[in-house]
């Protein structure tokens, strides 16, 4: 295949994993940006996404897409409520205090991913996607009578992968509805700048605190769901998003929810090009030194606003 | 009426209230002075739950605030300013009001009497609040606990660093608020300001009450205020 043709699909497969790391970044960020809490456990919420998606489809009995759609419902409900009830049994008591939330969640890491083991098992287990249609891509060419479309063989991708994208961007899209223009988002917003005055303007922080825990939780779960068809369900398979979603959060600014989308974006579409051309453990280091420079010299991040 | 019954309250490890008792009475001016660290704004923030009150007890009527968890307090009518105005400053105008109006008052017609009082808020409803001159942000702080419609009205220093012209709205707010009937409780350290406006004048220091003397008194006597707490 050209060089062009397999750039295109070089650049689908990092809009999908950009899709799919904006939803689990955004989730990070809410949290941090409203709680101040480093989430450490956040891609053990996207892994029990995908854990959760592969049970629930083989529970639910009928034609793969019913499977599926329940899964899509269920799996972030049930992670978001597992999350509310670790906030409000482990955060609440150690007072949100930044140094031990990291510990507290680093066992809640570990908490989550043995109890994964114990009840689902060591194997990667397949989710099949609700449809399973393959569409060919054309490709533009100049000839002698100018312009025409052409269609190279192999140049082509799954029905779903365009589906995670375009979901993935109309979610990312409801949350910043939510966040910026909603009653819900207000509350969030004046709780995340001073969560005093919040409550002493009639804010339940405590409650804020662990919708906003759920709701970012939900977020990486949604993630989780979207992109088992495509890379399978594993009790191991938090790390790589956590590790990219630190990285997005910290490239984009800290609580900046516009830099996390850019950051999500530019980190996971170089992630999916390096990743076909050269090797994925590449794409990890080329993001890591990164966040390195970033770190250097604009350590606030690209939308975050320097510390007084 | 509020209420203030032998309350301590800690900063941190340090007591900073020792068994203070107050009332705060409708339709009036109750100012507190004392000293830096002599417990004025723990007083405030122990009466809207922001520092625990391990002994004693705030009431309001019937209702015993201190018992309630601290964003439950507001919903009771008890407004509150706290010191540096503690806006969100990257918030706009409006939204600082909504945040005001989200737990008590009336929706738009108490937004509309708030924005009336302060018509300089309403050509900057879409501004955030942090780029306000001093004086607007003042305005706004107060105009954000009104939008709570509150019976109890906590000022904690509201005319510190503004300008002349400034501090007489404020002072016009707090005596509107007296004439409607609002007990409006003062944290003010300036003499004057609360010579101008007080009807009681209740004097703090290291935490425990001094005294508390009609403001007549204080305006035949104004020595009395560095004798009951070294200000003045």
């Amino acid at each position: 295949m050209d060089f062009g043709p397999h750039l295109m699909l070089a650049a689908i497969e990092g809009a999908v994993a950009a899709a799919v790391l904006a939803l689990t970044a955004l989730g990070l960020s809410l949290v941090f940006g409203v709680m101040r809490v480093v989430n450490v456990a956040h891609g053990e919420f996207f892994m029990l996404g995908a854990v959760l998606a592969w049970a629930v489809a083989h529970l639910v009995p009928g034609p793969a897409w019913a499977g599926y759609l329940a899964a899509l419902v269920l799996a972030p409900l049930l992670v978001g409520l597992l999350a509310a009830a670790a906030d409000w049994v482990v955060l609440k008591r150690v007072q949100y205090d930044p140094e031990r939330t990291i510990v507290a969640t680093i066992g809640l890491l570990y908490i989550l991913q043995q109890a994964t083991l114990m009840a689902y098992g060591p194997e990667a287990r397949p989710v099949a996607a609700p449809f399973d249609a393959r569409i060919a891509l054309p490709w533009p060419e100049w000839g002698p009578e100018g312009l025409v479309l052409t269609w190279p063989w192999g140049l082509g991708t799954t029905a779903w992968k365009l589906v995670v994208i375009a979901a993935a961007a109309l979610l990312v899209a409801l949350v910043f509805v939510l966040v910026q223009r909603s009653r819900a988002g207000l509350v969030m917003r004046a709780t995340q700048f001073d969560r005093e005055t919040a409550q002493a303007f009639g804010i339940p922080v405590a409650r804020v605190f662990a919708l906003t825990f759920a709701l970012g939780a939900a977020l990486a779960a949604i993630g989780g769901v979207l992109v088992v068809p495509i890379q399978q369900a594993h009790y191991l398979m938090g790390g790589d998003p956590l590790l990219l979603s630190f990285i997005v959060v910290i490239i984009g600014g800290l609580g900046s929810l516009r830099g996390t989308v850019v950051a999500a974006i530019l980190i996971g579409m170089s992630d999916g090009i390096v990743s076909v051309f050269f090797s994925p453990t590449l794409a990890k280091i080329l993001a890591t030194l990164l966040v390195a420079f970033v770190l250097i010299f604009r350590p606030q991040g690209l939308y975050g606003t320097r510390a007084a | 009426m509020l209420r203030i019954e032998g309350i301590d309250a800690y900063h941190g490890r340090a007591q900073a209230l020792h068994g203070v008792s107050l009332e705060a009475r409708p339709g009036e001016i109750l100012c507190i002075m004392g000293r830096n660290g002599a417990g004025k704004t723990t007083l405030l923030k122990a009466v809207m739950g922001l520092v625990a009150v391990p002994a004693g007890r705030i009431r309001l009527g019937e209702v015993t605030l201190s018992d309630l968890p601290a964003h439950e307090v507001p919903r009771h009518g008890i407004g509150y300013v706290p010191q540096g105005r503690r806006l969100f400053a990257e918030l706009t105008v409006a939204e600082n009001l909504a945040i005001g109006l989200m737990t008590r008052g009336h929706g738009a017609a108490t937004r509309e009497r708030v924005l009336t009082l302060f018509p300089r808020l309403r050509e900057r409803l879409d501004q955030r609040a942090g780029t306000l001159s001093g004086g607007e942000q003042q305005m706004l702080a107060v105009g954000r606990a009104l939008c709570l419609e509150p019976s109890v009205l906590l000022l904690d220093e509201p005319t510190e660093g503004l300008q002349p012209s400034m501090i007489g709205l404020i002072q016009d707010v707090a005596r509107q608020m007296r004439a409607q009937g609002v007990a409006v409780v003062l944290v003010e350290q300036r003499l004057e300001a609360v010579l101008a406006l007080a009807d009681r004048v209740a004097f703090l220091e290291t935490g425990r009450l001094r005294s508390v003397i009609p403001a007549e008194a204080l305006r035949e006597r104004p020595d009395l205020a560095a004798t009951y707490a070294g200000v003045g």
